[in-house]
């Protein structure tokens, strides 16, 4: 029983850490740059396909059968969905906010079109299966597996945190801040505002389709169906819930978003009779929609909310109190 | 066969123009992309299927069909009564949501969100009383009329044109030449000095929500009535609302018109010799095309 729960334990925070990737990405181009993706789940689609065609064997239903190791993998689906958040990010940075918004929900649109119809490169709707899996060999073992599996997404995540809060402490994490503050006065002191925007989307981006790859390859297959809006959406409510700005937050919110969600899907197939579950599975978005206007009304900063960051070299107040105590002195 | 893709990408376009017009005046007046407003496009098409269920049923008289159309008078007494429902439930999430947050002095983009957290809670609300099964106004089936030239169109959807073009009409004289139009295009061109001489703003954010949705409830009927009734419906035409309303240049009520029949003719065109399969990537190519070429669209005055 125990080992069955350890086991249920660490699938669970494997694929909300997977999740707290995605959150780490959007919290680059929303926490800190205040650039509005609605078309995540095309980003991480994009991370998952790349990632799948590279490592898996051949087979005749789709293009790839390269083999290639799984971080090689990781790295391409990496590079891809950077690439493309790069491009969109060209098309529209320069124009209004919410033009930016737009084209990427027409992007995540596009993107699950073509996994649906080029059935060649991406095998159509049935998507692609028997992608490598890390530590296969010891599926034999499943308390093993799921424990090592949980290791190298804890790995990862530390990684991609880590690199983020050196990112956010640094010049450039600074001018981030500063343009998404005062645009104005930050084109004033010379600052190309358009090109830093630009990096911190495609490095968001490129960080969506890491977690996009590093989900498929612990699912093991691809399908259109995992990518559809409902998951750009989980992935807001998660930053917005955790606290945007704060890369803490966003892997909190990641953590407790997915645990409220997988909990009330579990009392879903509980008190709704088989026949009305998909009826009551819209229920659940409904409660996640009102969630997320009810913390955007009542409390925008999420649970955690932004650290205030000048500079590594400088000791500033970060909670509220301290905030609060240095204004009274 | 191009003959009949030009009527079908008309009709499309009629009603992708009547969602892009309500699109166009939010997001001038209200000064932000609204995602919920395809929402309004379902909500107004279930209200009126809720609606006219209820008539049919008190009277059986009602059900029978009007003429060479497929409905009954049940059908347009309804329609009266979604629009205003549709206009009742902007209002409302005006009170609840967007004006609350705009009093609060948020950013645009906080808006978006929280129209995006609307859009998903207002078609899952919409998914949990209907359920996904497609639904529709009628059984009757219509035969197609032959109108000259290879193109055949149905009474309805004969109708369906001549009701939008009457309305674009309409609501560009009511933007031109009335009082209230005139105070739209102040606000939408600068909301505190139209505030200061005078102008009351918040009655021009209700009619402009009033506007938007009774045009997105009409759009949802035809849409109804011309094909299926579904949940996602209204979702579905966001891509080829947002840019028509950006193609016709944000603000301009015949642009929206104009360039939602450009969509939807380019639609059709595609579906005739590209495949159905890519008719929703149609929109985003477009929406690309105008924002590298000439972001202000057609007849927008600011990118």
């Amino acid at each position: 029983m125990s080992v069955e729960l350890i086991g249920y334990g660490a699938f669970f925070l494997t694929i909300a850490l997977t999740y707290a990737i995605m959150c780490l990405g959007l919290n680059v181009q929303w926490g800190q740059t205040g650039l509005f993706n609605v078309g995540v789940a095309g980003f991480v689609a994009i991370g998952a396909y790349v990632s799948a065609i590279l490592t898996t064997p051949d087979s005749p239903g789709h293009l790839g059968g390269f083999g290639l190791p799984i971080v090689i993998g990781w790295l391409g689906g990496t590079v891809a969905a950077a690439v493309v958040s790069f491009l969109i990010g060209a098309l529209t940075i320069r124009l209004r906010a919410d033009y930016l918004a737009i084209a990427t929900f027409g992007a995540a649109v596009v993107v699950q079109l073509c996994a649906l119809n080029l059935e060649p490169v991406t095998g159509g709707p049935f998507g692609i299966g028997f992608i490598p899996r890390p530590f296969s060999n010891l599926a034999g073992e499943p308390l093993a597996f799921s424990l090592l599996n949980l290791g190298v997404l804890v790995l990862v995540v530390a990684g991609v945190y880590l690199a983020l809060e050196r990112l956010v402490r640094s010049p450039w994490g600074r001018v981030l801040r500063a343009i998404r503050e005062d645009e104005t006065a930050a084109l004033a002191l010379g600052k190309n505002a358009v090109k830093f925007r630009l990096q911190a989307f495609a490095i968001g981006g490129g960080i969506m389709g890491l977690a996009g790859a590093v989900h498929a390859h612990f699912i093991g297959f691809v399908a259109p169906d995992n990518y559809v809006p409902i998951l750009t959406f989980q992935v807001w409510a998660m930053l917005i819930v955790g606290g945007s700005g704060n890369n803490r937050g966003a892997i909190l919110g990641a953590v407790l978003v997915w645990g409220v969600w997988t909990a009330s899907a579990a009392a879903i197939s509980v008190l709704f009779p088989p026949e009305h579950q998909a009826r009551a599975a819209a229920l659940q978005i409904v409660m996640i929609g009102v969630a997320l206007c009810a913390v955007l009304l009542l409390r925008p900063r999420g649970m955690l909310g932004e650290v205030r960051v000048v500079s590594r070299h400088v000791a500033m107040p970060t909670t509220n109190q301290e905030i609060a105590n240095a204004r009274k002195t | 066969m191009i003959a009949q893709a030009l009527m079908d990408g008309l009709i499309a376009g009629a009603m992708i123009g009547l969602g892009a017009i309500g699109i166009t005046l939010t997001y001038s007046i209200l000064r932000f992309a609204n995602f919920a407003h395809g929402e309004l496009i379902s909500w107004g098409a279930y209200l009126a299927l809720a609606l006219s269920g209820g008539l049919g049923y008190l009277s059986s008289n009602l059900t029978s069909s009007i003429g060479p159309f497929s409905f009954g008078w049940s059908l347009p007494l309804a329609a009266i009564l979604a629009i205003m429902l549709t206009g009742v439930l902007a209002l409302v999430s005006d009170a609840l949501l967007f004006g609350r947050l705009r009093a609060k002095g948020g950013s645009v983009i906080i808006m978006v969100m929280a129209s995006f957290g609307a859009a998903l809670t207002l078609r899952s609300l919409l998914e949990f009383t209907f359920t996904t099964k497609p639904a529709y106004y009628t059984n009757a089936l219509q035969i197609a009329m032959p109108l000259g030239g290879g193109m055949r169109a149905t009474p309805d959807q004969l109708l369906a044109l001549g009701l939008s073009a009457i309305m674009v009409v309409a609501i560009h004289l009511l933007l031109t030449r009335t009082a209230i139009g005139r105070s739209m295009r102040a606000v939408s061109e600068n909301q505190q000095l139209s505030g200061i001489v005078g102008i009351d703003v918040r009655k021009v954010i209700r009619t402009v929500w009033l506007l938007g949705a009774g045009l997105a409830c009409v759009a949802g009927i035809m849409a109804g009535l011309l094909v299926q009734i579904r949940p996602h419906m209204g979702h579905d035409l966001l891509l080829p609302l947002f840019a028509a309303a950006i193609l016709g240049g944000i603000g301009s009520v015949p642009g929206a018109m104009l360039a939602g029949l450009i969509v939807g003719l380019s639609e059709s065109l595609a579906v005739q010799f590209i495949g159905a399969e890519w008719r929703a990537a149609v929109a985003f190519v477009i929406l690309v095309a105008v924002l590298l070429i000439h972001p202000k669209g057609l007849f927008g005055r600011v990118a």
